[in-house]
């Protein structure tokens, strides 16, 4: 199996309730690659992890997840997969040690304890092994989470939203652990509204409104976004924004705090826009654009595109 | 800021209407309900128990007997099903299949005629006092006055008290209308059924609700693995209940214990497991705890009314016996009695678990089935 993709799935689409929430989306993800899946709140980025792992039947759609048709093999898929849920969804009064040693016994796995002791240790988690995982803080329930769903040692990690609500420090160290999983060949698949998450991933894809936008590096993604940005910084900067909203060549401006972002996808028209506004006092500078005024961007159009 | 504020009060009001309106189907069985049980039983249930099954062993036939058995079947609270003879008939009470037998001597009708008053024998499977009682002082008044219109010229003499025949009353199982000896054992049944069911209803529903479901889904665990899983802790459980309920029975209710107490305890265990498997069907149709304790309490209160434990099974309309022969506390009502009352052994209690445990395989099918194995 060693070389295919370990996600190879091509028009995927479900509908709830007549309304298109994944659809026909294609997306190919290489092992040991972490492919980080980004879109706004409701885009079905959810939806789609849900299917691939069998928790969600598809309404349509072809293509082999770790070598299994994705459509009728959920039941040999979900034995080399761990699904992280947005929502913590162990066992809140049972301990950690508890949790995980119910994992491991769903998953029949032999020698429990020689697995669990190694887990529990990799994951820093064997100092609260006693602890129940419902008075665990944010970033220990998302280690106890990511542990269990390491135990069976998975093909592929899908994982939902795995750093919201994460302190800081939690997760550098959760993206640590990602990137070591990673190195030894596992597949992640994983959502997340970071910016700087999504910049530590291999590849990226931009979901929205069911429809995957664009895909490829960081680099690529922003080189395909054909946007050309300005930035400004100096005083009064909300009279320029107001004197340059709805201009020819200037489609959007973002304010990162003391500066602002000023992007366009024609860069004479842009150049031209805010030629009137390049006085002293103000620094203007042509910089690249940024993933995140790349998504905006894309957030921007696709609103247009679909009421 | 005012200690009781009407805009507060009104908020609260008004946000509850609407949760209560957003879940149809709690909203339709909190109207529902009380209307179906309302006729369901109203109509079914009935304190005075009348037709009741008899059995005659005839020693003697003759207008006589006849003008009894008349008598009998007019006061509307026996149905003379059959004349068996007394091996057959005793066999038919224990069972439960009849409620008296009446049993005529062979020379009833020349000592009727010799004025000798002769003794009829009227034994009556008394389990459930409340069943029988009203039909025998109504049998004790027939003695009295049915042959009334018989009585004539040398015979006049013996109308009036204490009349030409003389009525043995045989209460059989429980002599001395003890109510406890019937309400007992009952109450095991009952007891399992309000707690097993309500217990697993909430299992996979608490499950849903708490998003543990999504996690349990994806991991490999197949529906039936999930639900026997769910039901064997329980009936542990459900033995537990059974000890304390039978040390109770014995040492302050003394009820007596007339079979055994291992054929009893394997009865319960198919009892037991057929009420956790609805439990676990409730839990798996049921989107919310709230609507799976509605489910449990729909079913609960049908097998209160209409299994013969609160008010005698034979009391009830026809189409009602038959919906209450659906329950599985009903046959292990007639197990339990059967066995502590009446000593019963392997053969009829066999008879009453086969309804048990179609009930279970059939809960557990559905239950099953209705398992999503998705979150669709």
């Amino acid at each position: 199996m060693k070389g295919s993709p370990a996600i190879d799935v091509r028009g995927v689409t479900k509908s709830f309730d007549g309304k298109r929430v994944v659809d026909g989306v294609a997306l190919r993800v290489e092992q040991g690659e972490i492919y980080g899946f980004l879109g706004p709140n409701g885009s079905g980025k959810t939806t789609f992890i849900r299917m691939l792992c069998g928790l969600l039947k598809a309404d349509g759609g072809e293509g082999t997840c770790l070598g299994f048709d994705f459509l009728t093999g959920s039941r040999e898929i979900k034995n080399q997969v761990g699904y992280m849920t947005q929502r913590f969804s162990f066992y809140e009064d049972l301990t950690v040690l508890e949790n995980l040693d119910f994992v491991a016994r769903v998953y029949d796995l032999p020698d429990r304890t020689g697995i669990l002791e190694t887990v529990m240790e990799e994951h820093g988690l064997a100092a609260r092994r006693h602890q129940l995982a419902g008075g665990l803080s944010g970033g220990w329930k998302q280690r106890l989470a990511l542990a269990a769903c390491m135990l069976h040692s998975p093909r592929l990690l899908l994982l939902d939203e795995p750093t919201a609500g994460v302190d800081p420090k939690a997760r550098r160290d959760f993206w640590e652990s990602i990137h070591k999983l990673a190195a030894d060949g596992l597949t992640v698949l994983i959502t997340t509204h970071y910016m700087d998450e999504a910049e530590r991933c291999h590849r990226i894809g931009y979901l929205s409104y069911g429809r995957l936008l664009t895909t490829g590096t960081v680099r690529e993604v922003i080189a395909a976004s054909g946007l050309h940005t300005w930035s400004a910084s100096g005083p009064d900067l909300q009279r320029i924004v107001q004197r340059l909203t709805g201009k020819p060549g200037v489609e959007q401006i973002v304010p990162f705090g003391t500066t602002l972002h000023i992007s366009g996808i024609d860069p004479g028209k842009l150049e031209e826009a805010i030629r009137a506004e390049r006085k002293p006092g103000t620094d203007w500078q042509k910089i690249p654009s940024s993933l995140e005024d790349v998504f905006i961007h894309l957030m921007d159009a696709t609103r247009d595109n679909f009421p | 800021m005012r200690i009781f504020n009407f805009h507060r009060l009104a908020a609260i009001v008004v946000k509850e209407f609407i949760q209560m309106r957003r879940d149809r189907l709690t909203f339709g069985m909190m109207i529902g309900v009380p209307l179906i049980q309302l006729t369901l039983f109203g109509f079914a249930i009935n304190s005075n128990p009348k037709n009741l099954p008899t059995a005659v062993v005839i020693g003697d036939s003759g207008p006589y007997v006849e003008t009894l058995l008349h008598g009998m079947k007019n006061s509307e609270y026996f149905q003379v099903l059959e004349r068996l003879d007394e091996a057959a008939a005793r066999e038919a009470l224990t069972r439960g299949s009849v409620q008296f037998v009446l049993t005529i001597p062979p020379d009833f009708s020349r000592s009727f005629l010799r004025g000798d008053r002769p003794s009829i024998l009227l034994e009556a499977d008394a389990t459930d006092p409340a069943a029988t009682s009203n039909a025998i002082s109504t049998m004790q008044e027939l003695v009295r006055s049915v042959w009334n219109r018989d009585l004539a010229g040398p015979l006049a003499g013996l109308a009036g008290s204490p009349g030409p025949v003389n009525l043995i009353i045989h209460s059989k199982f429980n002599p001395e209308a003890i109510t406890q000896y019937n309400i007992v054992p009952g109450l095991m049944g009952v007891v399992l059924t309000m707690t097993m069911v309500m217990i697993t209803a909430l299992a996979i529903t608490r499950e849903r609700e708490r998003g543990t479901m999504e996690n349990l889904l994806s991991m490999p665990t197949r529906p039936l693995e999930v639900m026997v899983g769910k039901i064997i802790p329980y009936i542990l459980v459900g033995y537990i209940q059974v000890s304390l309920i039978l040390v109770a029975a014995a040492l302050i209710f003394h009820v007596p214990m007339m079979g055994s107490l291992l054929l009893l305890l394997g009865a319960a265990f198919v009892f037991i497991a057929a009420n956790l498997a609805v439990g676990v069907t409730f839990s798996s149709v049921a989107s919310n705890q709230l609507q799976a304790m509605q489910m449990s309490f729909f079913f609960f209160l049908p097998s209160l009314l209409l299994s013969g434990f609160m008010f005698p099974f034979r009391g009830m309309p026809v189409w009602a016996q038959y919906l209450g022969e659906v329950f599985p506390l009903t046959h292990f009502l007639r197990i339990i009695r059967g066995i502590l009352l009446k000593g019963n052994g392997l053969a009829p209690t066999l008879i009453e678990l086969g309804p048990i445990a179609l009930f279970l395989f059939v809960a557990l099918i559905v239950g099953v089935r209705c398992y999503r194995q998705t979150l669709d």
